[in-house]
């Protein structure tokens, strides 16, 4: 494998290369090799495994936040030469900073949903997730059974306690408890229908969950070496080189938005897209905890998520919460608007609403 | 120095001295940990996906064997405090072997934790200075600081103990000016660890079954039930086949613990589960689902009602006088049991059934894999060997079989 990183190294760096350049690849190269693991060695370098040639200044860098300036873009160049090398194609990281004023919210119409799951599949393609035993997805569709048909008029009299000689005072639990009635209630939601079911169901409605965006994030608080932060556009990041994936947060999510990578993440090299930030969906590596970031390597450039723009519906919405002609904002002052789990104190920044 | 590197010595071969049934234990433990050392490379190189912890379940059996460990470990002080608070003559000699259980219990538990982490490289992100640990907020950096300063305050005491009597200084008027003041630390520290892991848990508001006042209570008495059990077992079995005193009202007052602590149990769980199903709200649905199962998915029910039934059982039991006083048959039994009760009470009750229903309502069972066994068993293996081989020294110098001789370092 060494042989296969230092060529690869060599390629990605052009043809003038010293002596000195050549020793210190090897050096790097076996350095990787060490730190790499057996089951990257079956992958080459130039497939798609982000685990192997993982340098050894690279697993000694500090908190991308607190980098100066130099250190970050060593670190970002490190990195793409990386990601060019393993994928095969050039790849960029950007770095682009928060843009200023910006508060980033999203409103879902849950009236409009119809289930289909393009956000889902849009979202693993936009953002690099690991496509393969299991394919992560950050989006996470409930299909919840719309009222409840086993109200009955025979147990308008059942129920417990039942009459006894002691004497009648009522039945306290009616026999029409115990059975749910549709709503947010996570009771009777069917996460895994199948992907060739027709949508939508008359019988159900579709609820999307994705990260929702918290300004008072229990994920962050629970961060034990502060990887995962609210950055300046509210939006819960994760710097993927400085978690170490004691899955806290996974623990403290009330919404089930953060996924972990358990294996080596896989993504086929003619489906990676090249155009990610250090923040967003850059390649990740084994062992780590990843989100939905907003798409930030869009959103921070004016541009819309991934998700939003494959609803065929219509039924997504973004903007900045600080602009008063913004969807979202409009949303928020005309329609019925409730943010999911209240109860949980965490504020989000992602609303569903109806009609 | 010279000193220093006899008592090393001495220790270590004593450790390893012993009889063939000894001999035997010792390679039992050795091929776990060699099966164990080609699993734990397994998993460190291809990552968690090997063991059965899925996005719905993501805590795994080191997880639930780490908050065991904790038990163990902070129970430990229960042998040292009577000695030291309590002036307790025949339990001061063995406040020894209470901080040996402590510090290799701790050890064992730091390594299931370095089982649990996605990236066990990354790990000294956590250290002020070099990382950037999240202080005051996070709860797992108290958890990390209470278990590395219970370790090294054990481990100072063994040491320092254990070579003052092998050199033959052991001076307790010198000893209490400033060697007490750290035994009393490690006494207020033993709690205190197991109070910092409680709240890893109840911390997370969305663990509906974990985010309750009485945990850290829970987890407190559990420790008093399974950590004086093993204390119990050993010094019973120290005492018949060393030369080490144990008296008999040493193992009437762990006995004594024992009733207590599982006194305090049966209470801290009615009050939870009273609480829980009377108004039986959502936040009762994990503890329905390890009670009744949930459509079928019903693998945690006879291993609820197994425990809550074995530890009224050994409550009941162990309030007779006739089972506590059988030194040799029936209170060796009730302390395996209760200590096997406890752990198992971990990952099948505590754990694995708190994640269902998830965030999205789904029912989820768990089952741990083949090498996430081996590594729980070798993780197991090295705090045992560890734990075998510093009590069997520390017998030695306790029972004046392993001393420094003169002619032996003069060269």
């Amino acid at each position: 494998m060494s042989e296969e990183i230092i060529k690869t190294n060599i390629e990605a760096d052009g043809v003038k290369q010293g002596r000195r350049d050549f020793l210190k690849n090897v050096g790097i190269a076996s350095a990787a090799a060490l730190v790499a693991s057996p089951a990257s060695v079956e992958a080459s370098a130039g497939s798609a495994n982000p685990d192997a040639g993982i340098t050894v200044a690279e697993s000694l860098q500090g908190h991308f936040v607190l980098m100066s300036d130099q250190e970050k873009k060593t670190a970002i160049e490190r990195l793409e030469k990386r990601y060019t090398a393993q994928y095969g194609k050039k790849t960029t990281v950007s770095d682009v900073p928060a843009p200023k004023g910006v508060l980033f919210g999203y409103a879902l119409n849950i009236s409009k949903c119809i289930g289909c799951r393009r956000c889902v599949h849009a979202c693993v393609q936009e953002n690099n997730q690991s496509r393969d035993n299991p394919e992560i997805q950050w989006i996470q569709v409930m299909k919840i059974p719309k009222g409840n048909f086993s109200f009955a008029a025979d147990k308008l009299d059942t129920g417990y306690p039942k009459s006894s000689k002691l004497g009648d005072y009522g039945v306290q639990v009616g026999g029409n408890a115990y059975t749910a009635v549709g709503g947010l209630s996570p009771e009777e939601v069917q996460n895994y229908y199948p992907q060739d079911e027709a949508v939508p169901d008359k019988n159900y409605f579709y609820v999307p969950v994705q990260c929702q965006q918290c300004e008072k994030p229990p994920c962050v608080k629970a961060c034990p070496v502060r990887a995962t932060f609210r950055d300046p556009n509210g939006v819960v990041v994760i710097d993927y080189n400085w978690c170490i994936g004691c899955r806290m947060c996974q623990l403290a999510c009330p919404y089930g938005a953060r996924r972990f990578n358990w294996g080596e993440p896989n993504i086929p090299p003619e489906e990676m897209n090249p155009k990610t930030h250090y923040f967003g969906n850059r390649p990740r590596m084994r062992g780590v905890m990843e989100k939905c970031t907003f798409c930030l390597q869009r959103t921070r450039e004016g541009r819309n998520p991934a998700c939003l723009e494959a609803c065929p519906v219509g039924a997504r919405k973004f903007g900045n919460l600080l602009d008063p002609t913004s969807d979202v904002r409009k949303i928020i002052a005309t329609k019925k608007v409730f943010r999911f789990k209240e109860e949980m104190s965490t504020y989000p920044k992602f609303f569903y609403f109806i009609g | 120095m010279g000193k220093i590197l006899s008592f090393a010595v001495d220790f270590g071969s004593y450790a390893i001295k012993g009889g063939p049934k000894y001999k035997a234990w010792l390679y039992f433990l050795l091929s776990i940990i060699l099966v164990g050392s080609y699993t734990a490379y397994r998993q460190l190189t291809e990552g968690l996906i090997l063991v059965g912890a899925t996005d719905q379940i993501p805590m795994e059996l080191f997880f639930a064997n780490f908050i065991f460990t904790a038990h163990v470990a902070a129970a430990a002080i229960l042998v040292v405090a009577p000695g030291y608070f309590y002036h307790r003559k025949d339990m001061k000699e063995l406040a020894v072997i209470g901080e040996i259980i402590a510090m290799c219990f701790v050890a064992t538990g730091i390594t299931f934790i370095l089982f649990h982490m996605g990236r066990p490289d990354r790990l000294w992100h956590i250290l002020p200075g070099i990382g950037y640990p999240n202080f005051p907020n996070s709860m797992l950096v108290y958890d990390t600081i209470v278990l590395n300063v219970y370790l090294y305050l054990n481990l100072a005491g063994i040491s320092y103990i254990l070579y003052k009597k092998y050199v033959g200084e052991f001076d307790t008027k010198a000893l209490a000016r400033w060697f007490t003041p750290v035994i009393y630390l490690a006494i207020v520290w033993g709690p205190l660890i197991h109070i910092c892991t409680a709240f890893v848990l109840s911390s997370n508001a969305r663990m509906s079954e974990w985010a309750t006042a009485v945990l850290p209570f829970g987890f407190l008495s559990m420790a008093g039930a399974s950590g004086p059990s093993l204390v119990v077992l050993l010094f019973l079995f120290i005492r018949k086949h060393t030369k080490v005193p144990v008296n008999d009202s040493v193992i009437n007052l762990m006995t004594a613990i024992i009733g207590w602590s599982l006194g305090i149990i049966i209470l801290v769980f009615a009050s939870e589960y009273f609480t829980a199903l009377y108004s039986n709200t959502e936040h009762a649905a994990s503890l329905n689902y390890s009670m009744f199962g949930h459509n079928g998915l019903n693998m945690y029910v006879p291993w609820f009602w197994g425990t809550v039934g074995s530890i009224v059982a050994c409550f009941v039991a162990i309030l007779i006088p006739k089972v506590r006083k059988s030194y040799d048959l029936w209170l060796p039994v009730v302390c395996t049991v209760i200590f096997l009760t406890i752990l198992v009470e971990k990952p099948m009750m505590l754990v694995f059934p708190a994640f269902s229903p998830s965030p999205f309502g789904e029912y989820t069972e768990y089952h741990p894999t083949l090498i996430e066994y081996f590594n729980v068993l070798f993780t197991w293996a090295i705090g045992f060997i560890t734990l075998t081989l510093m009590t069997k020294g520390a017998v030695g110098i306790l029972a004046g079989e392993v001393r420094y001789h003169k002619t032996m370092a003069s060269t």
